[in-house]
């Protein structure tokens, strides 16, 4: 094991995975010779060369769309957004053309495509560069999500998306570039479609993905100190999710809160509570809860931002709530 | 590059495919009208030259891209009218399993990418499909199909710069049928000739006579020697017409009167049945044979279709995703 930081597991995983197969190759803005605005990619121009880490002009909707006409060709393109905030720009490419490739040509093509696509607020970046945009991702069929909270799990899925046979996207939270973590050595993977219980528990389950994770462990913690055992379930894959894992919790401790960042409104967390409810309700001792950003645009000013997006406090209180406390 | 002049056989061989396409389409806007088949149909007849002179200058491992006008395409790369057939039909036994319809006709193994309900998704498709032939290093080529109202699209802008920058090997060929659906390319565009916004990218921007079928054959030939060469991507555009409406049933308000008719005496079938006989008289009982031996593969396409069976329910949550279906598709 060794300590690195989320956006060095990034670096390994794309390092290792252009390594390991000749048709992965990397796409974006700023990605070569810059070796991409947030260094993940720094050297990797000499290491692999301009065929295979590729500057792309402004234009996401082409070079997007062009991933998926590669991806056709058998490659395996790793496409950098680099804001989340931009995807709107190729929303074509990605929802009408990779996420359906498959499906409306009876299974003969395959879109091995993932698009890694920084987001998440508290860089003071405002409404345009703040965004937790996952839920429109995860409303496509077609498309696979992760969004995950810590180094090794960042390494272990991205390595996983770039070897699977169908579009991921692919979340990384801007404030956890910099967060360390323990990541195993060697060929470290991690399936897609398995949650992880973060922290376990008996009173409550607190569902949560990406920075969230943090905040409900902290929050955990917090409650430990009044005597609440809180289990934290860290999703990590949205799509496929993991109901498994999910539901065993719930029916051991029987309450659910729910955490992400995006504003509360058609939040996936919504998605989430309704399966709970239609599945799970006679488990359940007390309603299901969400903590989520508010449906407002991101605010520039610090003293406004934040506010939008839920903290540990605001967690904690959720989960007194939930248990009547 | 100049290109050889087709020889007598290869006439017929073109005259075959365009025959096909036009057969094609005419059944299926029949089919269509009776209620035989769902959904929406929009025909390439009077476009036929463009499809089989660009895939007749391709050999069998490059690619294309096709629209939602794509059966022409389709054909004319290799596509067999009866898979395509019961795919309009909605059958198991089409090329998408039923699960595509007209406008989403592919066949990978043929080259053919895929036909698409976006206008213009084609082209940017295309140049990722040339710039994996050039990360591969392999000599294929690939070609997008558009109308020129894909032209107007901002991924047209995006992939023509990408791939010119690049040196992509891929040709663009924009079919100008002058409509967007009921929109004149005239009223939308200042500029008479989409070929210019080549000028922009750096790279040959070449106008022909969609309606030539040698002349469409010649230039994409010139093209595609050029990708090859490495020397990057061609921009043609093919004057031609859209002789019905854009989809079955449209009405055609928005075209002037005496417009269709003088594209009718220009009707690329038309045209090269009267190249053939020029070169040889004593052909025409040939072409009329090629026009029975098309009816009947029509005809057996058709069979084909109606006896075909629908796709079973089970098969609707099938190819979502490659593996771990059930699990994607119901959480
Ligand atoms: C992005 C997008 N916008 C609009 C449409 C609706 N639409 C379908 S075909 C068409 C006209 C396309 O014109 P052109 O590209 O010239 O092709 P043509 O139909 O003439 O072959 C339009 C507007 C669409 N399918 N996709």
């Amino acid at each position: 094991m060794k300590t690195i930081t989320y956006g060095q597991a990034i670096s390994e995983a794309l390092r290792e995975e252009l390594l390991r197969d000749q048709n992965v190759f990397i796409l974006g803005e700023d990605m070569a010779v810059m070796g991409s605005v947030f260094g993940l990619t720094k050297g990797f121009l000499e290491e692999f060369g301009a065929n295979r880490v590729i500057d792309t002009p402004i234009s996401e909707a082409g070079f997007t769309a062009m991933a998926v006409g590669a991806a056709l060709r058998g490659l395996r393109p790793v496409v950098e957004i680099m804001y989340v905030d931009f995807t709107p720009v190729c929303f074509d490419a990605i929802a009408n053309q990779a996420a359906k490739m498959r499906y409306m040509t009876g299974g003969q093509a395959s879109v091995p495509l993932v698009l890694r696509c920084p987001g998440g607020a508290g860089r003071r970046n405002a409404g345009q560069h703040s965004q937790s945009l996952e839920a429109l991702f995860t409303h496509i069929p077609g498309l696979k999500v992760i969004a995950p909270s810590t180094p090794a799990d960042m390494k272990g899925l991205l390595k996983t998306a770039i070897r699977d046979d169908d579009p991921v996207v692919c979340i990384e939270h801007k404030l956890l570039y910099a967060t360390k973590g323990e990541v195993p050595d060697g060929d470290h993977l991690v399936p897609l479609g398995k949650a992880d219980i973060k922290r376990p528990g008996r009173d409550i389950t607190i569902v949560a993905w990406s920075r969230q994770v943090h905040s409900a462990l902290e929050a955990a913690q917090t409650l430990a100190g009044e005597g609440i055992d809180a289990e934290v379930l860290d999703l990590r894959s949205l799509v496929p999710l993991d109901w498994e894992t999910l539901a065993a919790s719930i029916r051991k401790t029987h309450r659910a809160v729910i955490v992400h960042e995006a504003v509360k409104r058609g939040g996936y967390g919504g998605e989430l509570a309704a399966q709970i409810g239609e599945d799970l309700f006679d488990s359940l001792d007390a309603p299901v809860k969400r903590v989520a950003g508010l449906n407002v645009v991101a605010p520039f000013s610090p003293a406004l931002e934040d506010f939008i997006y839920p903290n540990p406090g605001d967690i904690a209180a959720a989960v007194r709530q939930t248990l009547g406390r | 590059m100049k290109t050889k002049r087709p020889s007598r056989e290869t006439l017929l061989r073109f005259y075959r495919e365009m025959q096909r396409i036009r057969q094609f389409d005419l059944k299926a806007a029949e089919l269509f009208t009776q209620g035989r088949m769902a959904g929406n149909i929009h025909t390439c007849v009077g476009q036929e030259a463009t499809a089989v002179g660009a895939c007749q200058a391709l050999e069998p491992t490059d690619f294309i891209t096709a629209t939602h006008r794509g059966h022409g395409h389709c054909l004319a790369k290799g596509g067999q009218a009866a898979v395509m057939m019961a795919e309009l039909f909605g059958k198991a036994t089409g090329y998408c399993k039923g699960k595509g319809g007209s406008m989403h006709i592919a066949d990978l193994g043929l080259g053919i990418l895929g036909a698409n309900g976006i206008v213009g998704a084609g082209i940017p498709i295309a140049a990722g499909s040339a710039l994996a032939s050039k990360i591969k290093g392999s000599r294929e080529v690939t070609l997008a199909f558009f109308g020129d109202g894909a032209s107007n699209e901002g991924v047209f802008h995006e992939a023509l710069n990408m791939a010119s920058a690049w040196r992509l090997p891929v040709i663009f060929l924009c079919e100008n049928n002058k409509y967007g659906v009921s929109v004149c390319i005239d009223r939308v565009t200042n500029i008479a000739d989409i070929a210019d916004r080549a000028t922009a990218y750096d790279i040959p921007g070449i106008v022909v006579d969609g309606n030539d079928v040698l002349a469409v054959f010649e230039a994409v030939s010139a093209a595609a020697a050029r990708a090859r060469a490495g020397e990057g991507p061609t921009l043609i555009e093919a004057k031609t017409y859209r002789h019905r409406g854009h989809y079955e049933g449209d009405p055609q308000i928005y075209k002037p009167a005496d417009e269709a008719a003088g594209w009718k005496e220009r009707d690329p079938i038309a045209l090269l049945r009267a190249a053939v006989l020029a070169l040889d008289p004593g052909a025409a009982a040939e072409l009329e044979e090629i026009e029975t031996s098309v009816r009947r593969e029509i005809e057996d396409a058709v069979a084909f279709a109606t006896e075909s069976p629908y796709p079973e329910p089970g098969e609707v949550v099938r190819d979502v995703y490659a593996a771990d279906n059930e699990r994607s598709v119901v959480r």
